[in-house]
């Protein structure tokens, strides 16, 4: 046991780390640690915010997959190919533009980075007002008359409003702002490769820009890599909530753009079915983990 | 002369990765990103076209994208409106100033010293607590907004202040940045310190903080998006119309948007977006050289 000399040692050596520490381990458990647990926790019972939580089991897991048709039927595949082509085609694009940005000179290289990054310090409630307008459903919505000046259609589409845009919307409006700081990330890392490596290589007879590339530029910066990835991954599953400030309604148009994120609010706030909506909670943790696991996989240092 | 321009258009060391100046072989790179800068500033330059278009501009048929006749009518509109419970707008924009300028300074404070003894203090869960750390880098906050919800009432945050602040002070990708910035700090000007008398507050507050400025504009700019930007703490947390923030009253005005008064409120929603939208552009533009210096130790092993 921890008698009081070898405390009072521990103090001297260790105290003042902990002390420091102290204030953000704290708030960090409090507001990240017992959430995520809760939430584990919650997903095995029955709760309705109003009598004390029933322990059921995996019942809750098990109506989600074999119940639950609206997450089945809409919400999975929704999330599937929002996450699919916001995670991966946005990472891929985030790297892609960072190295072009590299490639010119100091001053256009951060004005144009200034601009690409732009989007992302936007909020979702600022940036409503822009896309309700651009996207109005009547004639006079910017795309709307655009597309009717140039006779492409003839009468207003309701594009916020319709199962067949929204989700297309909702991508195109992601990927826009997701320049986020994965991407700050990925230019840095780009710039500080040393350019001796870029001459060497040369010198071993790698000539094409997209050999360099894959030969020496993404194994120098897997790092940045990894960080540019994990951004992405959590920034596509936070993004969810998207297609409700879209539509302005909850559960989205014949549930076109609902996803999980969405799901869970409609559970969790609407119907008060905590339980579940903690269950839905903890599968959206684990998807993102899964992801994270695998962008570890493509971009581990080997050291 | 003739010779000189020749070199500095086709000379080496402009070409490839951050190249000095401008080459020939660069023009492709242009041609691919001034449409794509275009599109991507499309609906920026539409927030600050639309916040000085007078009525007739905003319902015009057919549209216009660009102002003709700028005027500050929606502005002026804007400050002297009520919002439907009798709390002026003003007073959301005071909300959230202080809310934003608290939880920077906070957040500041707080990360900056888990980072100091993340980075330079020898203690035994040392790489445990910094894994974890980078392991919640993955956190969706999104995904447990609800047993958030019951940790905050639980705690009696509700209608509260400092529910606007306590939740997010704890940013892991905050730590994770200010950590690996401090480890470039070399350890020979703390040991040196340290054998000059000084305590660790003290190596904390007048060596380190200035050291690594860099990052910390780095962590003031994320935390002044989060606080700035964020609506959701006083749609879930607070009923307190007064306590409630400049980004939530923007959201009330874009949810209602159907009939008159979607009419009235589209040129005021217009200027609030642009409010919204400015102190983080520019910030960003005047602290963008540190963040990119914090950026290149961003690196995740």
């Amino acid at each position: 046991m921890l008698d009081k000399a070898s405390f009072q040692k521990w103090i001297r050596r260790e105290g003042s780390a902990y002390a420091f520490l102290s204030t953000y381990a704290l708030l960090f458990f409090i507001f990240i640690v017992v959430p995520v647990l809760a939430a584990f926790l919650l997903s095995f019972t029955f709760f309705d915010t109003i009598q004390f939580p029933r322990f059921i089991g995996l019942r809750n897991y098990i109506t989600l997959i074999t119940q639950d048709d609206t997450f089945m039927k809409y919400v999975l595949p929704n999330t599937i190919q929002f996450a699919v082509i916001v995670g991966p085609g946005g990472y891929a694009l985030a790297f892609l533009l960072a190295w072009v940005l590299a490639q010119l000179p100091k001053i256009p290289r951060t004005l144009f980075a200034l601009i690409l990054y732009s989007p992302s310090m936007t909020s979702g409630v600022a940036m409503a007002v822009v896309w309700k307008t651009l996207f109005s459903g009547d004639q006079i919505g910017y795309l709307n008359s655009f597309l009717m000046n140039l006779g492409i259609v003839q009468e207003p589409i309701q594009w916020l409003q319709s199962p067949d845009y929204l989700m297309t919307i909702m991508i195109l409006v992601t990927l826009w702002s997701s320049m986020g700081i994965g991407f700050l990330a990925m230019l840095a890392g780009i710039l500080e490769i040393n350019p001796e490596l870029y001459e060497a290589a040369a010198l071993d007879g790698v000539s094409s820009r997209w050999q360099e590339i894959f030969y020496i530029t993404i194994p120098s910066m897997k790092p940045q890599m990894l960080f540019g990835a994990v951004m992405a991954i959590v920034g596509t599953f936070q993004a969810g909530a998207i297609g409700v400030t879209l539509s302005g309604s909850n559960p989205t148009p014949q549930y076109a753009g609902q996803l999980i994120v969405n799901h869970i609010e409609d559970y969790g706030f609407l119907r008060y079915e905590m339980g579940y909506a903690a269950a839905v909670s903890v599968v959206l943790l684990l998807m993102v983990l899964f992801f994270t696991r695998l962008s570890n996989r493509l971009f581990a240092s080997e050291e | 002369m003739k010779r000189n321009w020749f070199r500095r258009f086709t000379g080496v060391r402009n070409r490839g990765i951050n190249p000095q100046g401008f080459h020939v072989s660069q023009i492709k790179f242009y041609l691919l990103l001034l449409p794509l800068a275009g599109f991507m500033l499309l609906p920026i330059v539409f927030i600050f076209s639309s916040a000085f278009k007078p009525p007739e501009e905003l319902y015009a048929y057919p549209p216009r994208f660009f102002v003709v006749n700028p005027t500050l009518k929606n502005f002026s509109d804007l400050f002297s409106k009520m919002s439907s419970s009798g709390v002026p707008v003003s007073r959301y924009l005071f909300n959230s100033m202080v809310i934003t300028l608290v939880a920077v300074a906070a957040s500041i404070l707080v990360s900056s010293a888990a980072a100091y003894a993340l980075s330079k203090k020898r203690f035994k869960l040392k790489q445990t607590l910094f894994a974890v750390n980078t392991i919640a880098l993955m956190f969706v906050p999104i995904a447990v907004t609800i047993p958030r919800f019951l940790v905050i009432e639980r705690l009696g945050l509700l209608d509260t202040f400092w529910v606007h602040i306590l939740p997010g002070l704890a940013m892991p990708v905050g730590l994770f940045l200010l950590k690996q910035f401090m480890d470039s700090v070399p350890n020979e000007i703390i040991e040196a310190a340290q054998i000059d008398g000084a305590s660790d507050l003290q190596i904390y507050w007048r060596i380190i903080l200035p050291m690594i400025r860099p990052a910390i504009a780095t962590i003031a700019i994320l935390t002044f998006q989060a606080a700035w930007n964020n609506a959701e703490t006083s749609t879930l947390y607070v009923n307190t119309e007064s306590l409630k923030t400049f980004a939530f009253y923007l959201s009330t005005l874009t949810t209602t948007t159907s009939g008159a008064n979607a009419v009235a409120g589209q040129g005021i929603a217009a200027a609030a977006a642009l409010i919204m939208f400015l102190p983080n552009l520019i910030i960003f533009i005047f602290l963008q050289s540190q963040v990119m210096s914090t950026m290149s130790h961003s690196g995740l092993k």
